[in-house]
């Protein structure tokens, strides 16, 4: 074990993992954060918090890590590389470790041109894998981008993002080693909807060697209804939604594509489920962290195992 | 080249406002090529100011002129002789030509005619593309000759982020992305194999990051 991760632990064990994503509240409200809190409890191995997603402004992510682990949670702090340079980042780190975090998603990050901040200057000091190489040096070399050395290093269970769906779609499995040679642990994939892609990029990974060394968990959203199928076929960089399972939950009445939401989601996680190299999924229900038992329930995943 | 656009008349005319006697000047140069500043434009800004303020009933003294590089002393210096007898400077330069002019003829008022925008290039008649940052440590022997720190809007270093989509980029579909630029670049030339090197956090200290920047050249000094 490099870390004292509960998620490292788990995915170590060779227990299919079970993350979700929660999105901190648009302001200071706790009750927000208690309440997602609660839905996920005792469902998932550990909780991933954004770090302003989509570029708007929302309660930080290392301070709503914190708040979830207070209530018990397992936190996982997403950082982006677009709003703080490296003296906020490995600060940041720091003080996440030190609150108790065990667990960082090094991100980009979506562009400040899509949040609500249009006119900010975007910072891109570091790009992902430059974040990864710093998070492994702090936790393995003790020492800070320039060589300084540590006090009491942080010591991470290290993430990072992979989009098997966007292009240039032959260096996808490429870009996937450069971030495990920078040192991922694991990875959390962009959202599952093209199975057959994913099918491939998997087998991809697997002949380079690479499942071997990084714990792929594949992304879940489930549609609440035909209107978000097609807005994150159109409207959202670096989706894959074919036009089949828009027409699918188009075809149920308006009442019930929810629940066929909720349907096309479990069956996507058994499917991934099967697929050689998937080591457990990362669920990203958008402010619709209520239906995660439900999900999870369908997909026969209803409960966690003690590590 | 440095490329930059007129701003609106309205803009340029409220900066103006007040003085009696204006000299407009344009450059020759880099400006000239992207047909914002030189000779020509020059010529029309000048008499469109003529037009706007004639129509609420003033008629400043309106003088153009057009110099060869309004970053260089010696051609600063040719127009010297129509400086004291105007109120105030307008100039058709880059932000270095304004300020090059305001330090000469460092008792007059200099205003911007244009927004500066970027260093780049002309692609075809009618399109300017930028290309360059100036970070101070060219790394485009790495990326096959197409710069990430430029041409990708989130200046990666390692490659592609999850937006781009058919060579375009997430930021805006009119933008190319860069690193479908850099990857096409490199297959072609049979050199892919370079992206597989790790590139470390780049030194922005030899950018704007680390201050104004100064070149100083004992060989070339006088």
């Amino acid at each position: 074990m490099k870390t004292r991760s509960r998620l490292e632990k788990v995915l170590n064990a060779g227990l299919f993992a079970v993350t979700a994503e929660c999105g901190p509240p648009k302001g200071s409200n706790l009750s927000v954060l208690e309440k997602k809190a609660g839905f996920l409890k005792g469902r998932v191995d550990a909780v991933n918090v954004t770090d302003n997603q989509t570029a708007i402004v929302r309660m930080s992510s290392l301070a709503a890590c914190s708040i979830l682990k207070g209530l018990g949670h397992e936190p996982v702090l997403q950082m982006v590389t677009r709003d703080r340079n490296r003296i906020a980042l490995q600060s940041d780190l720091f003080g996440a470790y030190a609150l108790g975090i065990s667990n960082v998603l090094c991100l980009t990050g979506d562009h400040h041109s899509f949040g609500n901040q249009k006119q900010a200057l975007g910072v891109f000091d570091l790009d992902s894998i430059q974040l990864v190489r710093t998070v492994k040096d702090m936790r393995d070399e003790g020492r800070i981008i320039g060589g300084d050395e540590i006090d009491d290093p942080p010591k991470m269970f290290i993430g990072a993002a992979a989009n098997p769906f966007a292009d240039p779609v032959g260096f996808r499995v490429a870009r996937l080693a450069k971030k495990i040679e920078a040192g991922a642990d694991f990875i959390q994939t962009q959202c599952v909807f093209n199975l057959h892609r994913f099918d491939e990029f998997m087998r991809q990974a697997r002949e380079a060697g690479l499942t071997e060394k990084v714990k792929i968990l594949a992304g879940i959203t489930p549609l609440k209804n035909a209107g978000m199928a097609r807005y994150m076929a159109t409207q959202v960089a670096g989706m894959d939604v074919p036009e089949e399972l828009i027409k699918r939950i188009s075809g149920v009445p308006e009442g019930n594509q929810a629940a066929e939401g909720i349907k096309i989601a479990a069956e996507t996680i058994s499917r991934v489920r099967e697929i050689k190299g998937v080591a457990g999924i990362h669920l990203m229900a958008i402010e619709w962290e209520e239906k995660v038992p439900e999900i999870l329930e369908q997909a026969g995943l209803a409960s966690r195992p003690q590590v | 080249m440095i490329v930059a656009e007129r701003k609106p008349i309205e803009e340029i005319k409220r900066m103006l406002e007040g003085y009696p006697s204006v000299l407009v000047v344009g450059c020759d140069s880099c400006v000239a090529e992207c047909a914002a500043g030189g000779h020509r434009e020059t010529q029309l800004l000048a008499a469109a100011l003529q037009l706007a303020f004639g129509k609420e009933g003033k008629s400043p003294v309106i003088t153009e002129a057009c110099i060869d590089r309004q970053c260089v002393d010696d051609f600063i210096e040719s127009i010297a002789s129509l400086v004291p007898e105007h109120a105030a400077i307008l100039s058709l330069g880059c932000g270095a030509g304004v300020q090059a002019l305001a330090r000469v003829y460092s008792d007059k008022p200099v205003f911007p005619a244009l927004d500066t925008l970027f260093i780049g290039e002309t692609e075809m008649r009618g399109i300017w593309q930028e290309n360059c940052l100036g970070c101070g440590q060219c790394k485009l022997g790495y990326f096959g000759a197409v710069c990430p720190v430029t041409r990708c809007s989130k200046r990666l270093m390692n490659g592609p982020c999850g937006g781009s989509k058919d060579g375009r980029c997430e930021v805006n579909p009119d933008i190319r992305c860069g690193w479908q630029m850099i990857i096409d670049r490199l297959e072609a030339l049979g050199e892919l194999a370079r992206l597989s090197e790790y590139i470390p956090p780049v030194d922005w200290s030899t950018s704007h990051s680390g201050g104004p920047r100064r070149v100083v050249r004992e060989d070339q000094l006088p």
